[in-house]
């Protein structure tokens, strides 16, 4: 059965309707994933929708981590990998021989727990992407640079040391600048794992605060441990536990009744 | 779960079954007065009503002290918020039995009126409705809970029936009025007393269900009418 949020609560036919192809960026149909012989992932439907943000959640080891890669195939860079299924990016089967693996992981850009800016200046590490993907009109790299820092709220804190060293920045700063440095190819999905888990409270708010602007314009995959921040953040929150999706819902849904005694438990802190 | 904050959940339980029987005591022996014209028990009902008010405003601080600290969800989360919601009806059927008293003390300072045979009943049934709200939260309870939302409109009718046979009552003998108005009050307050425990009835169903099923159809409407446009 594919878990589609909107359909799975106690929605109004009206609501139910604003669910069509149009609002659908990723369809994840029927997947498996293995590392060698250990099945990691069981048979996930989920479909993920355009300009929102979908937050995973769930315990140490339940599978969301390895999700959030299968998304832009970053599990493929681990050796003795295997997935079995789909996953459509806009209709297209995103593990299809086609599929230019490079090109999907710039469509489908990613932010890591752990903020690793590369040691360049502040400038070069947002500039980075697109010179690797040919740009060279340095005006043009400039004002893409300036909107990307713009999009990741740093730009006022860095504006004036472009040029200094971005391994000099605060922790909550670094991580800002690898969104700026993920939104610079204008990806079309971000995906999260964990990024404010390193940070203080107010770095955690000010990330927090910048998801739900950038997700104007991005579809937002965010995987979290903090239970707290997916309720705050996502629109629609998965479970998972054991390598599959127990439940997806409006995050609402999931934080105020969950249909799943298994969620309940987990998001009332009853196990895990 | 840590264990504290399942200690924290208990002890909250226990208040609200406190207050719940503090005010089922109050309102019991309010109506008693009445019935056994015992001034002293009236005056008792009113001296006992600041210890509700006090319940009241300690369950509210434990209920933000959770909030606060804990950031309750789900189950947690819908139990906070109905404890918040039932101790207001709790304390406002406290108010009640403190105005009832008052009303007794001034029946009983008046020239006495016949007995309406219908008030006795009708104040049971209240009360019997108080009760079943409170065993329904107990026990989480939501079949009860929809039986005494249900009786509710027994409370009404039984109302309507004594509002008319009181009017009738002041016409028939005008020098009765003052106490047939005090009797009109205390009417009103118990009828009162079955809206307030089906409020507490309705956040039952929420807690336990998490369905919000209060003003049900006048909702519904508004919602598809806004739906329409």
């Amino acid at each position: 059965m594919t878990m589609q949020p909107e359909t799975m609560s106690n929605q109004t036919p009206k609501q139910t309707q604003t669910l069509d192809a149009d609002h659908l960026k990723i369809e994840v149909r029927d997947l498996d994933f293995f590392y060698g012989p250990q099945k990691a992932l069981s048979d996930i439907n989920m479909d993920i929708l355009t300009n929102r943000v979908t937050g995973l959640i769930g315990p140490s080891g339940c599978g969301k981590s390895t999700f959030l890669r299968c998304l832009n195939r970053m599990n493929d860079i681990i050796p003795g990998t295997r997935a079995e299924g789909s996953i459509l990016l806009d209709a297209e089967d995103i593990y299809a021989p086609t599929m230019d693996v490079v090109q999907l992981r710039c469509r489908v850009g990613m932010v890591f727990q752990k903020s690793n800016p590369f040691p360049k200046s502040v400038y070069d590490n947002v500039a980075y992407g697109l010179r690797v993907n040919g740009w060279k009109d340095k005006r043009e790299i400039e004002e893409r640079v300036e909107q990307s820092l713009r999009q990741a709220a740093i730009w006022e804190e860095v504006k004036d040391r472009l040029r200094s060293s971005a391994l000099d920045l605060s922790g909550g700063q670094q991580q800002r600048l690898c969104i700026a440095r993920a939104l610079a190819i204008r990806p079309e999905v971000l995906l999260m794992d964990e990024p404010a888990s390193a940070l203080d409270p107010i770095a955690t708010a000010r990330i927090e605060e910048l998801i739900q602007e950038l997700k104007r314009d991005y579809t937002i995959v965010i995987v979290t441990h903090n239970m707290q921040q997916a309720a705050r953040v996502s629109d629609f929150t998965a479970f998972f536990y054991l390598g599959q999706l127990v439940e997806f819902d409006k995050t609402d849904v999931i934080f105020t009744n969950p249909r799943e005694q298994k969620t309940e438990d987990y998001v009332t802190g009853r196990f895990g | 779960m840590e264990r504290k904050f399942e200690e924290e959940l208990e002890e909250l339980k226990q208040e609200l079954l406190r207050i719940g029987a503090q005010v089922e005591r109050n309102i019991g022996d309010a109506l008693q007065s009445l019935m056994t014209r015992d001034p002293d028990l009236a005056r008792e009902v009113i001296s006992r009503d600041p210890a509700i008010d006090f319940s009241e405003i300690h369950i509210d601080e434990v209920c933000l002290s959770i909030l606060a600290r804990r950031q309750p969800v789900a189950r947690d989360l819908r139990f906070i918020t109905t404890s918040f919601k039932i101790v207001k009806d709790l304390e406002r059927i406290g108010d009640m039995s403190k105005d009832i008293s008052e009303h007794v003390l001034e029946i009983l300072r008046q020239p006495p009126v016949r007995d309406f045979g219908d008030l006795s009943p009708m104040a049971a049934f209240a009360l019997s409705m108080l009760k079943r709200a409170l065993d329904a939260f107990v026990n989480r309870d939501p079949a009860l809970a929809r039986q005494v939302i249900a009786d509710d409109d027994q409370v009404d009718d039984r109302h309507a029936q004594l509002w008319t046979e009181i009017v009738e009552a002041m016409k028939a003998e005008p020098h009765l009025i003052v106490p047939l108005t005090h009797l009109f009050s205390i009417a009103k307050y118990v009828e009162r007393i079955g809206d307030h425990s089906s409020n507490v009835a309705e956040m039952v169903v929420f807690m336990v269900e998490g369905k919000d099923i209060r003003h049900y159809e006048k909702v519904r409407a508004l919602r598809e009418a806004k739906e329409r446009y």
